[in-house]
């Protein structure tokens, strides 16, 4: 029996196949939406998740500034020294490395190339804190360390973009009004969390980029590297309290700097992609709504149109049930086809932006499930109103009817 | 004889599928149906006492409004009297609820209508297989059944036509088919006559003469026709909701 309501709901629809597929559109529109939406967003968290496994999960960012939100205004609080590092160096022993770095853009000549590059200000120990190796030439000598001497490692855009990709060793490129030797180049690291660049980068001594790029003594931020994940929170303890004695910050003190661990980080980064793709999935689901509604209004106008089809088969022996079942299923079939249809459309969108937005296309099943169940589930919901009409119908006037 | 209500919703109700009920077919006993209360009171039937003997070949005449519709309706076990008893086969049609009802329809009685009601845009095979979907029969011995109705109206080779494909007397010869194909205890046709020329409506009442002589099925017609309602055995005048006379017509053939 139920193999014949099947049957028979796909002929009606069949017949009918213009005005289905109108009336569908909405289910169609939702749940593509909600499929691309869920897709990219899904992307965009992996995509952060292998950043920061490629940053290094027990990497910790000292930077000045109170209880600082990632991308709140700077504050004015004091900047930090070379000795501060010395002493995280010599009093923290659950680090691995500790690393100044100072970051500024500035213009970068090489030949004819013109272009501006984030200079880094920072030590030998960046390397291993940001497990960022050298994979051509080598990293700056204790010599060039301490005279400040211009000598730079650059990032792999750099060398493809504005070396043609040829050996930079032994070139110079200008930064501002300093002529640099480049000794090194430093492994492709690829994308960044926010959609730069990493690789255009140049790294200078830090005592270079006091004296002849910022002119300033202070450090902007210390990267630290923990022995081990499992370390991070007593390294973090530990560099808390040792700067809070260098600043002579007493227990209530306010707080003038902050060590930032990379799951915090990444945590925020998931929560802002969380709530965008909340926010945007709730607009679809409005729309899987007005779909809803699209299919209750035209199960309605098909309830009126079939009448006299309705009193026939009750007076052929078709029971209240037999009607509601053959009208719902005929609704729930209708926006599943929709729901088919959206995740078809949904999963070719998604996977034609993923490469435009910079993020990884990633199939989720379940995602891709839950919003099937869910169109068949809109199909039942607001085919159920129309089909209990049908199946209430008196059979006599049913039958009367033109 | 025990009323026990129909309860399963896939087989024959099995009081009425008694084979030993030697009783009449329908047996109405006093029937009343009112519409609107007090002044506006109007009396569709009042106080209607008839029987329908099995192999009966009934016509049920009279004019518009003299209750013969609601009559019809009430022996579809469609409706249900205001007051007295309607049994068919021995049950009270009254102590059945709605889908009891329409079990009662789907395995004992046959309807053929004035209009046709074939669904439309739906073949002529596909119509006679719907009773027998909703009797749950297997798709192989639906489509024999189906088949074998369809050669007996004279159809065969039309059962992938539509009703727009087919004319006026053909339509109501797949109506008959559909009704018949059940193999009904009673068949109910409502002016099967009323959309066809004169010597198309001569065709379906052989027909239908034809089931009531050869197989037995009890038939009651409603007809405004006097030559259609001489194909009957018997006849029932209503006029103003009551029976005006019976008469039996039985021509010695």
């Amino acid at each position: 029996m139920f193999a014949n309501t099947l049957l028979m709901c796909l002929r009606e629809i069949r017949r009918n196949l213009l005005r289905s597929g109108l009336t569908v559109l909405g289910i169609i529109i939702g749940v593509a939406a909600v499929i691309v939406i869920v897709t990219l967003g899904a992307g965009t968290t992996k995509q952060v998740q292998e950043e920061i496994g490629k940053m290094g999960s027990n990497m910790l960012v000292l930077s000045p500034g109170g209880e600082r939100r990632m991308g709140g205004a700077a504050t004015t609080s004091a900047p930090f020294e070379l000795a501060d590092l010395t002493a995280i160096r010599r009093e923290v022993n659950t680090l691995s490395g500790a690393t100044p770095v100072n970051m500024r853009p500035m213009q970068v000549i090489v030949g004819n190339e013109n272009r501006r590059v984030n200079i880094m200000g920072t030590d030998n120990d960046f390397s291993t804190v940001r497990n960022w190796k050298v994979t051509e030439g080598r990293l700056f000598m204790p010599s060039e360390m301490k005279s400040g001497k211009a000598v730079c490692i650059i990032g792999e855009t750099i060398k493809k973009d504005m070396f043609a990709g040829q050996t930079p060793l032994g070139a110079t490129l200008r930064i501002g009004k300093v002529t640099c030797n480049v000794i090194g180049v430093l492994e492709p690291k690829g994308q960044a969390m926010f959609g730069g660049d990493q690789d255009e980068i140049i790294a200078v001594p830090i005592a270079m980029f006091q004296r002849r790029l910022s002119g300033k003594t202070s450090v902007d931020s210390i990267y630290i590297s923990a022995n081990s994940e499992d370390e991070i929170v007593e390294a973090k303890a530990e560099v808390e309290k040792l700067m809070k004695e260098r600043r002579n910050i007493g227990e209530d003190g306010q707080v003038d700097f902050n060590v930032r661990d990379m799951k915090e980080v990444s945590n925020m980064v998931q929560s802002t992609t969380g709530v965008l793709t909340g926010f945007l999935s709730a607009i679809a689901a409005v729309s899987l709504l007005v779909g809803g509604i699209g299919i209750m209004n035209i199960m309605l106008v098909s309830v009126t149109e079939r009448t006299r089809e309705i009193g026939i088969r009750m007076a052929i022996g078709a029971t209240e049930r037999e009607v509601l079942l053959q009208f719902l299923v005929e609704a729930a079939m209708l926006s599943a086809f929709g729901g088919l249809a959206g995740i078809t459309l949904g999963l070719l969108g998604a996977a034609g932006l993923a490469p435009v937005l910079n993020v990884p296309f990633t199939l989720q099943f379940s995602t891709v499930f839950t919003a099937f169940a869910f169109s068949a589930m809109v199909g039942v919901v607001f085919g159920y109103m129309p089909a209990r009409r049908a199946a209430r119908l008196d059979p006599i006037e049913a039958l009367r009817h033109e | 004889m025990t009323t026990q209500p129909l309860s399963s919703t896939a087989g024959p109700p099995c009081d009425i599928s008694n084979m030993s009920y030697a009783g009449p077919v329908v047996a109405f006993d006093n029937v009343y149906k009112i519409y609107g209360k007090g002044e506006s009171e109007v009396r569709a039937l009042d106080g209607v006492t008839l029987q329908i003997n099995a192999g009966d070949f009934v016509a049920v005449m009279g004019p518009s409004g003299s209750g013969k519709s609601t009559c019809m309706n009430i022996l579809g076990c469609l409706d249900v009297p205001t007051s007295g008893r309607h049994l068919f086969k021995g049950v009270n049609v009254s102590d059945l609820d709605r889908d009891q009802r329409a079990l009662l329809r789907r395995h004992f009685l046959g309807f053929v209508f004035q209009g046709f009601n074939l669904l439309a845009r739906t073949t002529a095979l596909e119509n006679l297989e719907l009773p027998l979907i909703y009797r749950r029969i297997d798709k192989k011995t639906r489509r024999e059944m189906a088949m074998e109705a369809l050669r007996v109206v004279g159809l065969t080779g039309r059962e992938h036509h539509t009703p727009s494909e087919l004319s006026g007397g053909q339509q109501q010869r797949v109506a008959i088919a559909r009704a018949i194909v059940t193999q009904p205890s009673l068949l109910l046709a409502d002016e099967p006559t009323g959309n066809l020329d004169s010597a198309r409506s001569h065709e379906i009442m052989e027909l239908l003469t034809k089931f009531n002589r050869e197989q037995g099925l009890t038939v009651v017609l409603v007809t405004h026709e006097e030559d259609i309602a001489a194909f009957a055995h018997r006849r029932i005048e209503f006029r103003d909701g009551k029976i005006l006379r019976q008469t039996d017509t039985r021509k010695p053939r």
